[in-house]
């Protein structure tokens, strides 16, 4: 199919008076990293609210891999192939990082009415769980409780949960939030290693790491998506500029 | 992750449990086996609230309605001459389920303090729907004719016999809800009581299997509700009164919730709790209510928690 | 059918539900703006009713004993809230639910200790112990047509303190954004006093209007309370709006269903079978209600807006 993985059409979302996405439209590529970047306020969380199936959008449509999949809720969204990690950090604090990565796995591998059968005895289970756990460099620690993990651990057992769902497109909500320099560029390289395999829609506010990872770039502010291009372009757009006024990361 | 000293604990009380008709014999004091007897009906059913509660996050204040049910499901019959077991337990487990499969699709659409306002205000219409009911002894409620009756092979008018079909019910409760905890389903009810909207982003729909346990829950409450009527001969309305709901509540609080083996113990130390200090004075709930006040803001573990080996994390 | 009966039945049915809205109206804005599951609320109705009716065993005058239950059941509330409910504001609604639950156990057994487990009967004050006339041919009992009227005051009243003065304002902020209202530096821990007292004195105004005309005795507080969990999941958490619709029309659906659903069914089914079944499918209309709402409008008729 020739048409873009994700397309987005006028997608508005209104909270009593404020207009929080204003007619957004937005084409991802498969394999492409489109990076999303504005300033706070802008209405990045909205949006990736909207495309998760958390948030219902007031008008507009979103098509993902040629279906109009604006009206599924979140678990069905998951399930044709769109994972998401969050903001802020959530996971099941009180299960292990196998644990974890195996119910995503779980969600994907059947139904769940099976009453006999220890799920952590299921190997069908487990060994994709492992899998992904060394992919994003957690192999270690895989019997560690999730609650106990360091902070930059636990956004990156956040990602594999992501691909334990075996996703066609990844939505990373500020992925190096919070991070030291040392986990944002062990961050960085896992999302490095995933370019070209999974399409990537990454909203960040870090623009070393933006500049790193993103094919296109666009740039919303105030509900609405003033630019979008290559990150070259972006750098040199003036109304751009104009909107990080005062900031000195586009320099 | 299962530790030995929690295996061995759980057996040695499981031992303990199975041997008090021996000891009650020994000591010539029959009301023992009759009190262990009833607090393993209580126990069953405070298990089967764990499930939910415990272990799902859902707190369900409506939990007596479905002992009513099945106490019901076998008065009734016994009422107009079906004194078989074979029907009556079936039926009550069966019309249990189905009462919890009609209030948990209502009521799991919300959560929260609605949740168990709603919970609560079934478990009470249902009450109320039974002292109206003038036939089955309205508000007074009615002997129950005779015990059910398994065709000779088990006779419960023994009071042995019955103990231990109670206790080989609770063990089998027990084993039962241990794989279910520990099996797929039981991940997704766990997990989803940790972090819902996590659970729905992975791909997860969890009201199906809310529901799900919701229903089990609500018929083994039923069994419970069978043996329950019979082991007091007798059938009453106010086996479905919220504050039946509230004592069950508090047995899983105090054994320990989300342990599974930690109601069986709430059950034994409420009960005897109850039968202790009702002995002392007949306004003993003066006592009993601030006390839960103070075990619900200082002991949440609860008494499991105490136990070699009942500290460990998992189940 | 009897005209005269159904307007007293109507009647009746607009005075239960102003009864439920008393105490909707604390409730609610309790679970709205603490976030607190109290399920000791109806003990506080109960602590009302018994207050009044004792006083009124010593003074014989209604209004010395109104007075003294409202005084009485306040001071009740405010020692409750600050020895066990300040701690819970903080727990999860398990912690709550189990607490209150605790309290209830107390306040019951503790009433019986003082006034035994029989019901206490008072009588209707002389000066309201006759009928008004209506209009023209109908004649309600003064006392409930009082009842009425009070509680109409009382929406009233509530309605211009919620709309129109700054303890409103900051009431609609609370339930709508908590967290917000706490950011704006908004001394919290007064504003919840002030909340958990108006509402109990709204349910010690019940309770002690209750006692005439309700059966006094241990428990009277959470039969009624139990009502007031589906007036207010009908009406919509923390909404004072919901409270007093979903007060009115559980109050009318229950007593016009009591009155008229077995007579109503037994020209359908037969007398003999309209006795057991309209009792019983009367005393569940409610529920049924209640369970129809959430089926199609979980949130309530009237919900307030959650930011």
């Amino acid at each position: 199919m020739s048409e873009p993985l994700l397309v987005v059409r006028a997608l508005t979302k209104r909270f009593g008076g404020l207009v929080a996405t204003d007619g957004v439209d937005l084409d991802v590529a498969e394999a492409e990293t489109l990076a999303i970047i504005g300033p706070n306020g802008a209405g990045k969380t909205t949006l990736i609210g909207q495309l998760s199936g958390d948030l219902v959008p007031d008008a507009g449509t979103i098509r993902f891999a040629g279906q109009d999949v604006t009206a599924l809720a979140a678990p069905a969204r998951s399930q044709r192939g769109l994972a998401r990690s969050f903001q802020i950090t959530s996971v099941f604090r009180e299960f292990t990082a196998l644990d974890n990565v195996a119910l995503a796995v779980q969600a994907h591998a059947g139904h769940s009415f099976r009453f006999w059968t220890p799920a952590r005895a299921e190997q069908a289970l487990r060994e994709p769980a492992l899998a992904a756990l060394e992919q994003v460099g957690l192999g270690p620690r895989a019997d560690v409780v999730a609650g106990t993990l360091a902070h930059g651990e636990q956004r990156q057992l956040e990602i594999a949960m992501a691909l334990a769902t075996r996703p066609r497109l990844l939505l990373l909500d500020e992925p190096v939030a919070g991070m030291g320099a040392d986990e944002s560029q062990r961050m960085v390289r896992l999302l490095r290693s995933l370019r070209g395999r999974h399409t990537i829609v990454l909203v960040e506010h870090d623009m070393d790491v933006v500049f790193a990872l993103a094919d296109r770039i666009s740039v919303m502010v105030n509900g609405r998506v003033i630019a979008s291009g290559a990150p070259e372009a972006i750098r040199a757009n003036a109304e751009v500029r104009r909107a990080y006024l005062g900031e000195e990361i586009l320099a | 992750m299962r530790s030995r000293a929690r295996t061995l604990t759980v057996a040695a009380g499981l031992l303990a449990l199975g041997l008090v008709p021996a000891a009650a014999a020994l000591a010539n004091e029959p009301f023992y086996l009759d009190l262990f007897r009833r607090i393993m009906i209580f126990a069953i059913a405070a298990v089967s609230l764990d499930l939910i509660l415990g272990f799902g996050g859902m707190v369900s204040f409506g939990h007596a309605a479905y002992l009513g049910i099945g106490a019901y499901a076998v008065a009734i019959p016994a009422f107009y001459g079906i004194h078989s077991g074979l029907v009556q337990w079936p039926l009550a487990i069966a019309l249990s389920a189905l009462a919890a499969l009609a209030i948990g699709a209502v009521s799991l659409r919300t959560s929260g303090m609605s949740f168990i306002m709603i919970t609560l205000a079934f478990a009470q219409m249902l009450y109320y729907l039974g002292i109206s009911i003038n036939a089955w002894g309205a508000d007074d409620g009615m002997r129950l004719a005779r015990r059910s009756q398994f065709g000779g092979v088990l006779d419960l008018t023994n009071a042995y016999v019955f103990y231990y079909v109670v206790f080989g019910l609770l063990v089998a409760i027990l084993a039962l809800g241990h794989r279910l905890v520990h099996a797929r389903f039981g991940m997704v009810i766990r997990a989803a009581k940790s972090n819902e909207p996590r659970m729905r982003a992975i791909g997860f729909s969890p009201f199906r299997y809310k529901l799900t346990a919701f229903v089990i829950a609500g018929a083994v409450g039923g069994l419970a509700g069978a043996l329950l009527t019979n082991q007091t001969e007798y059938l009453t309305p106010s086996y479905m009164h919220w504050t039946r709901s509230g004592d069950i509540m508090v047995m899983v609080i105090l054994g320990g919730m989300g342990t599974l083996y930690g109601p069986v113990l709430g059950a034994v130390a409420f009960m005897l709790l109850e039968d202790i200090l009702s002995a002392w004075t007949v306004h003993w709930q003066v006592v009993l209510g601030p006390m839960l006040v103070l075990v619900v803001l200082y002991a949440r573990r609860g008494l499991y928690g105490l136990l070699p080996g009942g500290a460990a994390r998992d189940v | 059918m009897n005209w005269l009966l159904v307007v007293e039945q109507c009647l009746n049915g607009l005075q239960f539900g102003v009864m439920l809205f008393l105490m909707a109206a604390g409730l609610t804005l309790v679970f709205g703006i603490m976030n607190l599951v109290n399920l000791a609320h109806g003990s506080l109705y109960m602590v009302g009713a018994y207050l009044a009716t004792a006083a009124l065993s010593w003074t014989s005058s209604f209004l010395a004993a109104a007075v003294f239950a409202l005084a009485g059941t306040l001071l009740v509330g405010m020692l409750v809230e600050v020895i066990a409910l300040r701690t819970l504001y903080e727990r999860d609604h398990l912690d709550q639910v189990l607490a209150t639950f605790g309290l209830i156990l107390f306040f019951n057994e503790a009433v019986a200790i003082v006034w035994g487990r029989a019901a206490l009967f008072t009588t209707v004050p002389r000066a309201l112990a006759g009928h008004v006339e209506l209009l023209p041919g109908i004649r309600y009992p003064a006392y409930r047509a009082v009842i009425i009227l009070v509680g109409l005051a009382v929406a009233l009243l509530l309605y211009v303190l919620v709309n129109h003065t700054r303890l409103g304002m900051l009431i609609r902020a609370g339930a709508s954004n908590r967290t917000m209202v706490a950011a704006l530096g908004v001394n919290i821990r007064l504003l919840y006093t002030v909340v958990f007292g108006f509402g109990a004195a709204l349910a010690a105004l019940g309770g002690l209007m209750a006692g005439p005309i309700y059966t006094v005795l241990p428990g009277m507080g959470e039969e009624i309370l139990i009502q007031v969990f589906v007036v207010i999941v009908i009406g919509g958490i923390g909404s004072i709006r919901g409270a007093l619709a979903g007060a009115v029309i559980v109050g009318m659906v229950d007593t016009l269903g009591r009155a008229f659903l077995k007579p109503m069914l037994s020209t359908v089914i037969g007398p003999s079978a309209a006795d057991n079944a309209g009792p019983a499918l009367a005393s569940m209309l409610i529920y049924i209600l209640m369970a129809a709402v959430l089926a199609f409008r979980p949130q309530g008729l009237f919900p307030a807006v959650r930011g």
